[in-house]
């Protein structure tokens, strides 16, 4: 039995392998797309462009800009003269925001009232606008500070003091980078797998294989061992330059990490394979593959939140892998966690790799043309 | 070219089109599943965030600040006894942040000292961190508002922000998500629809078939673009369609710039698509490249939900090679802000050029040659 699931297995890697362009569609994407998505996925921003409208010629307002002008994260762009050249700039996404200082905000201040200033946002992203808000404000509070040092008044009773355990300066790079190991490894197996048995069943090929003496269970295994050792490797790379290349922190073992690992490809061949016995053609192959992939992506919690969406996709994520792996990968990153907390993470992508492998071994006998 | 044999090659691709059922799926209903998941599913705005509130002493300060989280609509929060138990909490994943406040609060907080009010987020998801931190602030402002009311003088903060969201003012990230959605499933549709046709003749053997007949290359590719754009742009309508009167999100531009658009960029994707297929000659590969190539990098790359602003300079500029980034620019625009011409017409042009690169380099690979 061994001997035969060797062959085809060794046949499957032929197959993958032999074809100079396939080699390097498994070879050169990765390492590109780490490097790319790794560098841009990112929701912090670190170049706030924006203008000033400044009406007020007093002291307190030219303090005020100079923290803007000092600050990292925000790029001065254009002085505005006048309420009308504020709207070009933002529509035409000069700027980010726009802040305006009316005419009587240091004579304001300086009579103990307080000084408003006004900021104006594009809520194309609403999401940029609301961090960069909240940059504005963290350099107005700053400001705050060193004005009631200076002219005398109470300070605020109650202060907040805001930690953040895990990601302490809240790098939204240690979040997504880890995510992108999950991504990959998926979009990785799923190709190798998702048009395997159809192109077999294009060229007629399948036919053969099933009158050998190899039984369904022997062909699944044969298909499946590339798709798991190509998963692999591909992981353990990503992986490695997650931490070696980006410095993620990586806090827990590698143990609890790898045999989710395990469970995800498994989980993610069955699918694949599923899809791909399914399938007559080729095109139909690809299309079952990317039909999965783009929900099993943007459902998975890789970019948005699952728990914001609603009850009933939820239950939807309860069938994608991705997001069981997701917690688990940024889970060990992260929080260093153990089997202990991420237990119930395992189980339900080990069932969804069961029950779609035995689905495509069914499908393999029982779809003929 | 010759029009009726051109007509004769689009009345072929289109019978084969409409005897797969799987492309006609793939136009009309991708797109309003797709949408339908996206739509409801993705939103960065949190609301209802799991909070552990852990008040070691009761005392009236300390009850109004509960009660504000209580009212608030972004917070759902959970009494716990100790801090111990809090943590335990967000170990599990059970809470995002914890408030903590200490049983001297209130001590302190009369004798005029600086009560520290504790509070401890989940960090994993930084930006959802970021934004509980807004939420607890603003919490926490409204608390001292009331605080110093109470006591008969007004809190004196000297400098305060005033903000105007412009074209999103309930600042609902479900309005800007949505019009790149549009983006990303058309970038998907058209090349799923075409990255396999010039690939599937050769494999099949049918382009040798075509070769021996007068019909030259251009009108082989005239005739594959053709259907499926028509069937794309019946995809692109619906979706425009539901996002609208579906999903509310407003749409202030006017129709012509948004036709204009959407056929520059269907014209863009299928021309990928297509490309792809000249290029690998095998659907396997078509398939593989296809995955690789279209969906992540418009999915991470277009703006669609992390913000091009925020990548390094040579990521942004790599941006400009993917097509869809024009796409998702122009519909956040034309849907949110309205007709901004100078905005639309650069990103048009760019679409336009890229479409005549690919026409190019299409046109180039497929010679009549054999291998």
């Amino acid at each position: 039995m061994l001997r035969k699931i060797f062959a085809l297995m060794k046949k499957e890697f032929r197959t993958i392998l032999k074809n100079k362009k396939t080699r390097m569609v498994l070879i050169i994407p990765p390492i590109a797309q780490i490097l790319v998505f790794g560098y841009s996925a990112s929701f912090d921003l670190n170049n706030v462009s924006y203008a000033v409208y400044n009406e007020d010629s007093g002291l307190a307002s030219r303090q005020l800009l100079a923290r803007f002008r000092g600050a990292q994260a925000f790029h001065f762009v254009d002085t505005v003269n006048h309420g009308d050249g504020i709207a070009p700039l933002i529509n035409e996404k000069k700027v980010m925001l726009v802040l305006h200082i009316g005419p009587d905000f240091t004579r304001n201040l300086s009579k103990g009232l307080p000084g408003k200033i006004q900021v104006i946002l594009d809520g194309r992203n609403s999401n940029s606008a609301m961090i960069s808000l909240n940059y504005v404000r963290n350099i107005v509070m700053g400001f705050n500070t060193h004005w009631t040092a200076i002219h005398g008044g109470r300070h605020v009773p109650g202060q907040l003091v805001v930690s953040s355990w895990f990601n302490s300066s809240l790098d939204s790079h240690w979040f997504i980078i880890p995510g992108i190991v999950a991504l990959l490894a998926l979009v990785v197996t799923l190709e190798v797998t998702a048009l395997s048995v159809a192109k077999e069943r294009e060229a007629g090929t399948f036919d053969q294989l099933l009158v050998t003496p190899m039984t369904p269970l022997e062909i699944l295994i044969g298909k499946s061992l590339p798709g798991f050792i190509i998963g692999f490797i591909e992981a353990t790379f990503i992986i490695g330059m997650t931490i070696l290349w980006f410095h993620v922190p990586f806090r827990g073992s590698f143990l609890v990490l790898y045999v989710g690992i395990f469970a995800f490809l498994l989980s993610a061949i069955g699918i694949g394979l599923m899809i791909s016995s399914i399938s007559i053609t080729q095109q139909q192959g690809l299309m079952g593959a990317f039909l999965f992939l783009v929900p099993a992506v943007i459902l998975s919690g890789f970019a948005t939140p699952i728990e914001n969406m609603p009850q009933f996709v939820q239950y939807i994520t309860y069938l994608n892998p991705m997001r069981y792996f997701l917690i688990i990968v940024r889970s060990t990153f992260l929080e260093g966690a153990s089997f202990g907390l991420l237990w119930n993470l395992y189980w339900p992508m080990v069932l969804i790799g069961i029950a779609t492998l035995t689905a495509a071994g069914l499908l393999f006998r029982n779809r003929m043309y | 070219m010759d029009v009726m044999r051109l007509r004769g090659l689009v009345r072929k691709e289109s019978r084969q089109i409409i005897r797969d059922p799987s492309s006609i799926g793939i136009a009309f209903f991708l797109p309003v599943l797709l949408l339908l998941i996206f739509g409801y599913g993705v939103s960065l705005d949190a609301r209802h965030v799991p909070l552990a509130m852990v008040v070691e002493k009761n005392s009236p300060q300390a009850m109004a600040l509960v009660s504000g989280f209580n009212q608030s609509d972004y917070f759902l929060p959970i009494p716990m006894r100790s801090i111990q138990e809090a943590e335990q909490a967000l170990m599990h994943r059970k809470v995002d942040g914890i408030i903590w406040l200490r049983h001297n609060f209130a001590r302190q907080l009369l004798m005029g000292g600086k009560a520290p009010i504790d509070v401890i987020v989940d960090g994993v998801d930084s930006n959802k961190a970021r934004l509980i931190e807004g939420y607890v602030t603003g919490v926490w402002f409204n608390w001292l508002e009331r605080m110093t009311g109470e006591q008969g003088q007004r809190l004196h903060v000297p400098v305060t922000v005033e903000h105007r969201v412009w074209f999103n003012a309930e600042v609902s990230s479900r309005n800007y998500l949505v019009p790149g959605l549009i983006a990303i499933i058309m970038t998907l549709i058209g090349a799923m629809l075409t990255s396999m046709v010039v690939a599937r003749e050769w494999e099949r053997g049918t382009m040798e078939a075509l070769m021996v007949t007068p019909v030259s290359m251009k009108e082989v590719i005239a005739s594959k673009i053709i259907p499926y754009f028509i069937l794309g742009m019946g995809g692109m309508l619906l979706s425009v369609l539901m996002a609208v009167f579906l999903f509310q999100v407003p749409l202030r531009g006017s129709m012509w710039p948004l036709i204009v658009s959407s056929s520059l960029f269907m014209f863009t994707a299928i021309n990928m698509g297509l490309l792809i297929s000249v290029v690998a000659k095998s659907q396997f590969v078509a398939g593989q490249i296809a995955i690789v190539i279209t969906f992540l990098p418009a999915f991470i790359l277009s703006g669609f939900v992390f913000d091009i602003r925020t990548m390094p300079v040579v990521i942004q500029w790599l941006t400009h090679l993917v097509a869809a980034r024009y796409f998702v620019d122009i519909l956040q625009t034309l849907f949110l802000a309205g007709d901004i011409w100078p905005l639309f017409l650069t990103n048009s042009a760019w679409l336009a050029v890229m479409a005549l690169f690919f026409l190019m380099i299409i046109k180039k690979k497929s010679r009549k040659l054999l291998e």
